[in-house]
């Protein structure tokens, strides 16, 4: 079985001296004061601050006051490409994610057409090879077309270099397909990524069910609908010996879920969104579409549950679950709007800001999160250590700013977090080996 | 007051303030000619994107007998079918300068969006199944007139609240008003959680003799795709109010149009206690008080606004 592909643009290595930074790598077991000598795109020496000398054709990176953290990877985007080139690409999506300290992103098939064959696949990778900013994987679908009635040729799109299986967006409806999906597994590797919700509990809601759906009006998706399939389809994982992960986590009752599951040894992992860590319920009593996604923000309770297992382990990574959307199709009525939020650029800052900064969540804990998507989609994890690939994300964690003040680097604005002032900045991201993003505010001083 | 879009958004003092106001234009409803000139040369946009006969009409009387001008929009057959925006639609209207823009929608927060997107002040005339303020202003109105108070009044709402906005803003402007409001109905017509909005649950008519007005909701049949009820036979001999469950010292209210034999028996429609009609004829001075309060009212303390409307608007008469 062949590794997962990723793919970028050409680059050049870059040889350089970050000088002076706070180095934290909770994988490593690194968390303190160093210098980072970087040559031809690996990491050649960590070394006790003003140990290390540039070599002359390196550039110095001052980065005295930032931390150096792994560069952070982010298993579910949407880059809506092909079909919605309007609402991102590959270039601005990958920027995007550069620009949150990403240094890995993989991307949802649920794309027009979907990336249910080996050529659809092939042609996004070139794409990727010619505008990527950061290594960009496809996933492709579980099911052609994502009708949930028919398995994709899964042996040869995993040749053909799919991260990972998945039809998100949409749940696998039935078991008995979801069965076969986690047999071929068998054949072909690769994770598969499940979107968890029964379509009958869902029926027409548009928003969590509860409370605040009874005074609005609008048909609610109860948290039953997530739980009680992941439960299926952990009892079908484990009945097949195969491995599964649980996207976007909304619910306390599907934590437990996870939990019993991962208690009996079912091979499950599970991601969560930074908007369901810092959003609930309360906050769509606006109706802005801005808090319109699927699945929907649920109550504190629900939040708390959500952090507490992120902090855990239960919830093994943080995903962005970027879906961005054009202005006109959010300005819209709450119930038309299409569902789904940006994330990439205020990922790291919104639960820098949220659960960092009040106590909530240690950083080692959150920054080990950031990229722990890669190992569940069998990349190799970045790491502060000599010999590995430079992934490296230099944040300012007392940097203030406005969500969306300059813009985004997305094609899309319909960020949850618009307009809200965050603590904590990313400066620069170094993926594999080569500078992804400098912020421009952030000097660099050539030797 | 700038707009009216939720109930949750007045006081007690607001509601009352407005109730008055349609009780002083009643008495002008009463007479030979029936306009007051509030509104002259102001225009007033309704547009409905959802069928309606009472509301859509009683809004356009109000504002004719306000003097205003009336422009009246209906979903079908305007730019809308032809994939105009609802932002376009709002800003071209705007060019307008209307005085007001009173809409229907079948989605909730439409009259929020409205808000946002036109400099005008907007009455919500039903947003989706979220709410009809008008209606509720409206209902309240018609039982002060025949009750001598409304708080620690026993309201009971029956029927299918799921879909029906008439109820969410009918909870939450009984109980503003100090009423204690219950809801009726089969479990797969009660919103989960909806005793947030401050209401007790039952899920049985059996206690329904408690209730100084009962207030039934129209079976909603044009939204029951799912199998909300097995049948309408079964619904009807759990929830229909007849002549057997509506008791002589109780009022009935209903926001129609009723479905004659599902949720109301034609025994109790023309009984004594049916404030039906009342409720229909309310509509008109209810939605000129909305409209004034919203467009008149803040210029109160402006001299030259009293001045002109001392003789034509009666003040309203303390409570």
């Amino acid at each position: 079985m062949s590794e997962p592909s990723l793919d970028r643009r050409a680059v050049a290595p870059a040889d350089a001296l970050v000088r002076g930074a706070w180095l934290l790598d909770p994988r490593s077991g690194i968390d303190g004061g160093g210098d980072v000598l970087l040559t031809a795109g690996r990491i050649a020496e960590i070394g006790p601050p003003g140990s290390l000398e540039p070599p002359d054709s390196a550039e110095v990176i001052e980065a005295d006051g930032l931390h150096a953290f792994p560069a952070f990877v982010d298993p579910h985007v949407h880059l809506r490409v092909p079909g919605r080139e309007d609402e991102e690409g590959i270039d601005s999506g990958s920027r995007a994610a550069a620009a949150g300290g990403f240094c890995a992103i993989l991307a949802m098939p649920n794309t027009d057409p979907v990336v249910d064959s080996a050529p659809v696949l092939a042609s996004l990778r070139e794409r990727a090879r010619e505008e990527a900013h950061v290594p960009t994987g496809f996933l492709a679908a579980i099911t052609r077309s994502q009708a949930g009635t028919q398995l994709t040729e899964m042996a040869e799109l995993a040749d053909a270099g799919a991260a990972g299986f998945s039809d998100d967006g949409l749940p696998v409806e039935r078991a008995g397909v979801l069965r076969q999906a986690l047999q071929y597994q068998r054949l072909c590797g690769r994770v598969l990524a499940l979107h968890e919700e029964d379509a009958t509990l869902s029926a027409s809601g548009v928003m969590h069910e509860g409370a605040v759906s009874a005074l609005l009006g609008l048909a609610g998706i109860p948290s039953v609908s997530e739980s009680t399939m992941i439960a299926r389809d952990a009892a079908l994982a484990g009945y097949e010996g195969g491995r599964v992960h649980v996207q976007h986590l909304s619910a306390s009752e599907s934590v437990a879920a996870v939990e019993q599951a991962k208690a009996a040894g079912i091979e499950i992992t599970a991601e969560v969104t930074p908007h369901h860590l810092t959003l609930t319920d309360d906050d769509v009593r606006s109706l802005d579409t801005g808090f319109k996604m699927n699945p929907p923000l649920r109550t504190e309770e629900d939040r708390q549950a959500l952090i507490d297992a992120l902090a855990s382990g239960a919830i093994d990574c943080v995903a962005t679950d970027h879906a961005p959307h054009s202005r006109e199709e959010k300005e819209q009525p709450f119930e038309v709007a299409p569902m789904g939020v940006t994330g990439l650029e205020t990922a790291f800052a919104v639960l820098h800001t949220e659960l960092v900064l009040p106590g909530r969540l240690a950083l080692a804990v959150l920054v080990e999160r950031m990229s722990a998507g890669a190992a569940i989609f069998g990349l190799p994890a970045p790491a502060l250590r000599r010999g590995a690939p430079a992934n490296l994300a230099l944040v300012d964690l007392e940097a203030k700013w406005q969500v969306g003040e300059a813009g985004y680097e997305s094609r899309s604005a319909n960020c949850s977090f618009a307009g809200r002032d965050l603590t904590g900045r990313v400066r620069m991201t170094i993926a594999a080996g080569a500078v992804a993003y400098r912020e421009r505010s952030f000097a660099i001083e050539a030797v | 007051m700038r707009h009216l879009i939720s109930i949750d958004d007045l006081s007690r003092a607001d509601i009352e303030r407005v109730l008055d106001r349609a009780e002083s234009f009643a008495e002008v409803s009463g007479r030979e000619i029936k306009k007051v000139p509030t509104l002259r040369g102001r225009t007033v946009i309704n547009l409905f994107y959802e069928a309606s006969t009472r509301t859509s009409s009683s809004f356009e009387l109000a504002a004719k007998r306000l003097s205003a001008d009336v422009l009246s929009f209906k979903a079908q057959g305007s730019s809308v079918d032809k994939g105009e925006s609802l932002k376009d639609t709002i800003q071209t209207l705007s060019a307008y300068d209307p005085a007001a823009i009173v809409i229907r929608s079948p989605h909730a927060g439409a009259a929020q969006l409205v808000a946002r997107w036109s400099g005008a002040p907007v009455v919500n005339a039903g947003d989706g199944k979220r709410e009809h303020p008008t209606q509720a202003l409206l209902d309240l109105y018609t039982l002060r007139r025949r009750v001598p108070s409304l708080a620690g009044l026993k309201v009971w709402i029956v029927g299918d609240v799921l879909h029906s906005r008439v109820a969410r803003s009918n909870i939450l402007a009984f109980s503003r008003m100090g009423c204690e409001v219950t809801v009726c109905g089969p479990p797969t017509l009660i919103p989960r959680e909806v005793e947030a909005l401050g209401c007790s649950v039952r899920y049985t008519l059996d206690e329904v003799g408690e209730a100084d007005v009962i207030y039934a909701l129209r079976m909603q049949l044009e939204r029951m795709h799912g199998s909300f009820v097995p049948s309408l036979r079964e619904y009807a001999t759990r929830f229909q109010i007849d002549a057997r469950r509506l008791s002589p010292s109780q009022l009935l209210m209903h926001p129609g149009p009723v479905n004659r034999g599902v949720e109301l028996d034609a025994s109790v429609i023309d009984s004594p206690q049916a404030l039906i009609v009342e409720q229909v004829e309310s509509g008109v001075v209810v939605r000129m008080a909305v409209l004034y309060e919203l467009l008149a009212g803040g210029r109160a303390d402006d001299p030259a606004a009293v001045r002109e409307e001392v003789p034509v608007v009666v003040e309203p008469q303390p409570a």
